[in-house]
């Protein structure tokens, strides 16, 4: 901001196809870029290193691994050095052992001579190498698939349940006149005043009266009647003609085939962008989860990755894939359907 | 794929054909609006009542009626206070740390986000290649959810990470950036506005493309100056806008708890607590729960919120009606 | 026995009573349009009709039959609206069919039908098109198409020409016609469009304010125009008033407001001496020959095939008239017209009913 205020302020324009400004916003997009995009991108980068690699510092780009070699006479690979000072420089030698700053090395075309070397003299041969095991430990080793079950369930129950009756109320409270309308709109309205975040404990207490504390349904239920919901899909049902319906009316149709014909079809984009709401916001859920959901075998990915957090304190190669994983969906979903997401929030004001 | 559940709604038609005649077309109105409305008066409405109970009740019983009446004792608790400008001076000081850590959070969160967002959305609206994408790059960490958003950043701001051999390499110390209360402060306040400025940019986007551009056009004839333009045409034209997104940034600032609590679980200390996390811990977390003291907190936070979203419908009509 | 018979029906939205207690029979195979300026409730009748909209007070009766209590989709109606209302997801041929679906039609029923009406109403190359994809004389012809399919007891359009452009607005009017023509149901049409009226009914019922003015045959509506509104409202161009009072001694004598004087057929007008009238001719009745009233021309528009000469008269009125071929008459000339009394409208002018006596 204050680059730009210093440009702004700034008054003679420069000379040659680029004017000062443009060179002000692309350097502002390039930043942009960088801060925005770098942190996900070295994360993603940081996920495929192997844990020796991540605690190195200081850190390098892209993940490498040392090259090894099974030598006749070792039942492990052996890491393989370049000799670059000493008697031995321009050889390729792999290390059988170190002590202190003398290595045991053999050459691997001769491997029956040890060669002791200065460690200093030496430098790993490295290639770059994807550590794909930190994935595949985290299905094998860990409750990892479990976790993405609760959370896909989650999701998936409590969107379709919050389509339908959202789009149910959102057609009475849009195309019927009846008496107490009025009421509950005002009341649907009040309570988008009211965020649930200030209502845990009471709404804590409902679910455990209904023996929900600990389910998947504690999660799903108390969420599931939003009025951001019913809100949206309103607006966008009163532009469907009222003719329609009468037409339909005419045509023998009952009120619920013209829901389930008519104004669902014609609903179809406000449903889709309110779906693909729903789904984030269910994806990311963390507060409502962390205070119903307390047995670890109960909990949504975000709450296990929490989690992972205090247990793996120092296993970033368990964490950080684990992060990528749980933001996967959310960037696939988003790279096919920005524009419908952005029109949305834009629209519902965000949560 | 509505195909498919056809079958299902044939069968659902038949009673509801029935109630239909019975009743009449008016009346359907309520069947669709049931299931909402009981989700939303057992999830909503009810709590809300429910809330006022328990800040009148004490003990750490979950059930209302093994709750006893403390009257506004729970309030009392929190309000006590020599000097409420020294946290440690009140008999629950975390609870005033943490409504002084959310007022100055959301003075810097929201005050930077804001002009951050209204520089983006301007660079955003100019004529610029690729305006998608870039869109794109600004918005997407609003849909990263909150603990990956803080583990992103832990991970570069851990003591072996990225920032730090940045620091190394040009010379300095590293720092504990986590572990130092005012350093875990402003890296606190620096994600929330990386993970949601996006939101506010295409909203002030929004707004700057309302604008004609024959009134800029018109500006440059004129001679103005860019930076005259800005003032004078983008800012007031903008400043409905800029309203909306500074009391809805507000009224989520006041809310922030998760990515905070992910990142630094409140820490240093009490140094990061926000008083949504209070609410949670009091309530939730450390034994004792006490619920009530969270209620009455979680009443007087939404005291503050249904101010701010008054404030907002408000401008929203000056808006509408202006 | 009438097909649908309204007795007395009211209409009140809240506290604003929109219908007024409204009488009508409609015969068998009759094609009825309820004209009347907007906001006059036509809309509301009509819809009241088809069941759309509760009935306040009085009776709807189909064949005889109550029908307040019958729902929409039971009263054997159908409708053609104004924005056509076709379901916009639904391909022309879905639109067509859907109505007959949910009587639970058999398929090869649906679809022998569905082709029939294409057929007739020329769309049979248009059924997998959306109504997105239709020109609006398309768009109607399947809208009345799905009015159709269903074989209705009667018909009922709400302005559904409205939204055409003029030229085919007259061509539609001849095929509702012929339609009528060929289908022999009654139909209810609703237009504020009086040439629409005039040209198309069997029978207008004259709708102002929620009442209706007058319900008859379109030229006994033109000839024997049953009170001012009426008479004002039906024909085109439309018809002039004069203000003025029958002579205290010649009941055949009326004393215009500017002092002049004209005759009317004895007998013809009931009224007493001094009673104020308002008279009304057609600018086609006025001639320009005769020594008349006087008229000051303010506007000649010369048509060639027609000339419209518009003037004031001596106590201030506006007047037009309508003459056949060329006329020599210029702007600020003060001319002579004579009201033929034989083509001449009497009013009371307290009450606005025609003084028409029989
Ligand atoms: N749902 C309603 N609630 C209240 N008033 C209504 C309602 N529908 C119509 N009205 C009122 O009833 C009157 C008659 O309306 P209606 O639509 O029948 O007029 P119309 O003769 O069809 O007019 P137009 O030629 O413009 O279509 C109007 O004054 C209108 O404002
Ligand atoms: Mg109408």
């Amino acid at each position: 901001m204050a680059r730009i205020v210093a440009f702004l302020t700034r008054t003679r324009a420069g000379k040659g196809r680029m004017d000062w400004t443009d060179w002000v916003t692309y350097g502002y997009l390039l930043f942009g870029i960088v801060l925005m995009f770098g942190p996900v991108a070295w994360l993603l980068l940081s996920s495929f290193k192997t844990g020796a690699e991540l605690e190195r510092f200081p850190p390098r780009l892209l993940p490498v691994a040392q090259d090894t070699l099974v030598v006749e006479g070792y039942d492990e690979p052996l890491p393989l050095f370049k000799m670059i000072a000493g008697d031995q420089e321009g050889r390729t030698l792999a290390q059988i052992r170190r002590v202190g700053l003398i290595a045991q090395m053999v050459d691997p075309a001769e491997p029956e001579t040890r060669l002791k070397v200065n460690v200093a003299d030496r430098e790993p041969i490295e290639r770059i190498a994807f550590a794909w095991s930190n994935y595949t430990d985290l299905f094998e080793r860990l409750n990892f698939p479990l976790y993405l079950w609760n959370s896909t369930a989650i999701t998936l129950t409590a969107t379709a349940i919050m389509l339908v009756i959202n789009s149910m109320a959102a057609f009475a409270l849009s195309k019927y006149k009846f008496r107490g309308k009025l009421t509950v709109l005002a009341l649907v309205i009040g309570t988008l005043m009211v965020p649930g975040t200030v209502l845990l404990v009471p709404t804590f207490l409902l679910v455990s009266q209904f023996g929900m504390v600990n389910t998947l349904w504690g999660v799903i239920i108390p969420g599931a009647a939003t009025p951001t919901g019913v809100f949206l899909l309103r607006q966008y049902m009163i532009t469907i003609p009222d003719e329609i319906l009468d037409a339909a009316r005419m045509d023998s149709a009952s009120e619920l085939k013209i829901f389930w014909r008519i104004i669902i079809p014609l609903s179809a984009p406000a449903i889709a962008v309110l779906a693909i709401l729903a789904i984030m916001w269910r994806w990311n859920d963390f507060l409502w989860p962390l205070i119903v959901l307390s047995e670890n075998d109960k909990f949504t990915l975000q709450l296990a990755l929490n989690s992972f957090q205090g247990e793996f304190l120092t296993e970033w190669e368990k964490l950080l894939p684990a992060t990528v994983l749980t933001l996967l969906p959310v960037a696939i979903v988003f790279m096919f359907l920005q524009k419908y997401i952005a029109t949305g929030i834009a629209s519902t004001g965000g949560k | 794929m509505l195909k498919l559940l056809n079958p299902i709604m044939r069968l659902v038609e038949i009673p509801f054909l029935l109630v239909q005649k019975r009743l009449g077309i008016g009346m359907t109105a309520w069947l669709f609006l049931a299931p909402n409305l009981a989700l939303f008066s057992l999830f909503t409405f009810l709590p809300i009542i429910l809330n006022f109970s328990y800040a009148t009740t004490g003990g750490e019983a979950i059930l209302l009626r093994d709750r006893p009446d403390v009257g506004f004792q729970n309030f009392g608790n929190l309000l006590e206070c020599e000097n409420v400008l020294d946290p440690s001076s009140c008999r629950n000081d975390l609870f005033w740390r943490a409504v002084w850590n959310t007022v100055w959070f959301v003075v810097f969160q929201v005050g930077i986000m804001v002009i951050a967002a209204l520089a983006t959305a301007i660079v955003l609206n100019r004529k610029i290649r690729a305006r998608g994408l870039f869109r794109g790059v600004f918005f997407f960490p609003v849909l990263l959810s909150p603990v990956v958003v803080a583990l992103i950043w832990k991970w570069i701001l851990q003591r072996n990470g990225l920032l730090n051999a940045g620091l190394e390499s040009l010379g300095f110390e590293t720092i504990n950036w986590l572990i130092e209360r005012h350093w875990a402060f402003f890296w606190s306040t620096f994600i929330s506005i990386w993970a949601h400025m996006g939101f506010y940019t295409l909203i002030l986007l929004a707004g700057l493309q309302a604008i004609p551009q024959d009134v800029y056009e018109a500006a440059l004839m004129d001679r103005a100056s860019p930076w005259r333009c800005f003032r004078k045409i983008t800012l007031p034209l903008l400043s409905p806008t800029l309203l909306v997104v500074l009391v809805l940034a507000l009224i989520k600032g006041v809310q922030t708890f998760d990515e905070i609590y992910a990142f630094t679980g409140g820490g240093p200390g009490s140094a990061t607590t926000l008083i949504m996390q209070f609410i949670y811990e009091t309530g939730f977390g450390v034994q004792p729960r006490l619920l009530g003291v969270a209620a009455a907190a979680a009443i007087m936070l939404a005291m503050v919120l249904i101010f701010l979203t008054a404030l907002q419908f408000w401008i929203n009509r000056k808006k509408v009606d202006g | 026995m009438a097909n649908i018979e309204l007795r007395n029906v009211v209409k009140r939205f809240g506290a604003l009573e929109v219908i007024r207690g409204v009488d009508l029979q409609i015969e068998h195979g009759e094609f009825c349009v309820f004209v009347g300026p907007s906001g006059c409730g036509k809309s509301t009748l009509l819809r009241m009709i088809s069941g759309l909209e509760d009935i306040t007070g009085g009776e709807v009766l189909i064949d005889g039959k109550p029908v307040n209590n019958v729902s929409a989709a039971e009263r054997g109606l159908s409708m053609v609206f104004q924005s056509y209302a076709l379901y916009p997801h639904m391909s022309v041929r879905q639109n067509l069919s859907f109505g007959l679906e949910n009587v639970r039609t058999p398929k090869d029923v649906i679809d022998a039908k569905v082709r029939d009406v294409a057929t007739m109403l020329q769309i049979d190359q248009l059924l997998e098109r959306r109504p997105k994809e239709l020109s609006g004389g398309q768009r109607q012809r399947v809208a009345i198409g799905r009015a159709v399919v269903r074989e209705p007891l009667g018909f009922l359009f709400d302005e559904p020409l409205s939204n055409l452009d003029a030229e085919l607005r007259v061509e539609m009017r001849g095929e509702i016609s012929s339609l009528h023509r060929r289908l022999g149901n009654s139909m209810i049409y609703v237009t504020h469009d009086q040439v629409e009226a005039m040209t198309m009914a069997d029978k207008i019922a004259v709708l102002r304010a929620g009442l209706v003015e007058q319900y008859g045959r379109p030229l006994e509506l033109y000839n024997r125009p049953a009170n001012l509104f009426v008479a004002g409202f039906i024909g085109s161009p439309k018809m002039n008033f004069l203000e003025g009072r029958i002579s205290a001694d010649d009941p055949a004598e009326i004393v215009l407001d500017s002092g002049e004087r004209l005759r009317v057929p004895a007998g013809k007008f009931s009224g007493g001496p001094d009673q104020r009238v308002t008279i009304g001719i057609r600018p086609t009745d006025l001639d320009l020959s005769g020594d008349g009233i006087r008229l000051d021309v303010g506007g000649v528009e010369q048509l060639g095939g027609e000339s419209h000469i518009f003037g004031t008269t001596a106590d201030g009125r506006k007047l037009t008239l309508h003459t056949q071929g060329q006329t020599p008459v210029a702007i600020g000339e003060e001319i002579r017209i004579s009201v033929p009394s034989d083509r001449m409208h009497l009013f009371d002018t307290q009450s606005g009913k025609t003084l028409l006596s029989e």
